[in-house]
């Protein structure tokens, strides 16, 4: 029954970190739910007797994906707030 | 039914979810979060279902987990190279969202107000 | 009003979709399995000179798959550096300077370095190997590029090139004499599958973490200034 209970709470945090992470508002918020996604992704492994799976999830999908991803953010971001700026001082109607 | 098949019918929701988001978000990186999590969701449907199957034996089996580890190492490197194409992308025409979706994903409000105003060049 | 209707269209397609797959996946759980993988697995691993399954499975029984693998990681590292633009890689606008950052390096890296080298090491009879051990590695390079501590083997040059392809070359290599030695393609000749299956090993878990660094490390970055070209 309590492996029940813990496999159901499992599966089910993992749809709700996957369903947060695409409906998210703020790209820096999706991401770090991808990343809590990916540990919860190897805590299934464990479960699923895949431990070498589990490994390379914990590794891969949390650590360097999600590092990955955040140095796009941080990138893309960067870029986006100095072109607002920049173009709000052109044409300060394109901002309405 | 044992509990490795709660796994896979898990992977089925990501499946779809994952589909769904890739679709449907306009910001690029989002399509290939959406991605990922549609892949996560293969894996899953693979090794639940590897694990829930035979039934003879408890042990696990290895073949699908070889399989998942490799596709695993595979969709890394494959987002790795999607973001520097996605930065290139923005690097060249300074937006983040696909030529076609550009005019149609202004309407649609669910992207984060940074990447409605571009293209507006 | 047309975009809803379009968005309500997807989103059925895609219910629609995750029914279907549902529905395959009960049924598939339903009919039992033809062929005993596991059995044959745990029949012949004796002989796979390996006692982790998966390692057995990754590098032996299926070692064709992995070969492919590692080919399409340097096909995908090759295409990254393509777009690269490596001037930038020590720009010290980048530099995090951060005391965290720099506490972790020096403590983490070495820890990582030596963890990466305890996965490779277990990979032969328990959880562990090639694959996470180039991960860890990957991420201790991550980890010193953040910083942007000068990796000179990551700027282009015969280092980098030969840090790519080391691990699909060593594959390869193993692969054809064993296909002209002995009996097949990726046949291990006898008494040598414990020696050869370490050293590809070893060569791959340096490729993969080669591979995902120069990945990382590809990303154009440098768009301070340079973005306002026309469109």
């Amino acid at each position: 029954m309590t492996e029940w209970l813990l496999d159901g709470l499992l599966v089910f945090t993992l749809l709700m970190t996957a369903s947060a992470t695409l409906v998210s508002r703020d790209l820096f918020r999706a991401v770090v739910l991808f990343i809590a996604f990916g540990l919860v992704m190897a805590a299934c492994w464990v479960r699923l007797d895949a431990p070498n799976i589990a490994l390379a999830e914990a590794a891969i999908g949390a650590g360097l994906s999600g590092v990955l991803f955040l140095d796009a953010v941080s990138q893309l971001r960067r870029g986006q707030t100095r072109k607002r700026s920049a173009s709000a001082d052109q044409s300060p109607e394109a901002g309405t | 039914m044992s509990a490795h098949l709660l796994y896979a019918f898990g992977g089925v929701v990501l499946c779809g979810m994952g589909l769904g988001g890739f679709i449907l978000l306009s910001h690029l990186l989002r399509k290939l979060l959406a991605f990922n999590i549609m892949g996560s969701g293969i894996f899953l449907i693979l090794v639940g279902l590897a694990q829930h199957g035979g039934g003879a034996e408890p042990g696990m089996d290895p073949v699908p987990q070889a399989l998942v580890l490799t596709g695993i190492v595979v969709a890394v490197s494959a987002t790795a190279l999607a973001l520097v194409l996605i930065r290139r992308y923005y690097y060249l025409t300074g937006q983040t969202v696909l030529e076609s979706s550009a005019e149609s994903g202004r309407r649609n409000n669910d992207d984060d107000p940074g990447s409605r105003k571009d293209g507006a060049l | 009003m047309k975009a809803w209707f379009a968005t309500f269209v997807v989103l059925a397609v895609c219910v629609a979709f995750t029914g279907l797959l549902a529905v395959t996946v009960w049924d598939i759980a339903q009919t039992p399995a033809l062929v005993q993988l596991p059995a044959m697995v745990a029949e012949k691993l004796s002989e796979s000179g390996v006692k982790n399954p998966v390692t057995a499975v990754l590098l032996n029984f299926r070692s064709y798959d992995t070969l492919l693998e590692i080919g399409v990681l340097v096909i995908a590292a090759m295409t990254g550096i393509s777009m690269a633009r490596t001037p930038t890689l020590e720009d010290p606008e980048l530099r995090t300077s951060n005391e965290l950052l720099f506490a972790l390096q020096r403590w983490f890296v070495p820890l990582m370095l030596m963890v990466a080298g305890y996965l490779l090491w277990a990979g032969s009879d328990r959880p562990g190997g090639a694959f996470q051990a180039g991960a860890v590695l990957a991420a201790a390079g991550v980890l010193m590029r953040l910083g942007a501590r000068p990796m000179n083997f990551l700027r282009p040059g015969i280092l980098l090139r030969l840090g790519l392809v080391l691990g699909f070359a060593v594959f390869l290599v193993v692969a054809l004499a064993s296909a002209f030695a002995g009996e097949a393609f990726l046949d291990y000749p006898e008494g040598w599958t414990k020696v050869l299956i370490v050293t590809i090993e070893a060569v791959l878990t340096l490729s993969i973490g080669m591979v995902l660094l120069a990945l990382f490390v590809a990303g154009p970055v440098n768009e301070y200034g340079e973005e306002d070209d026309p469109v």
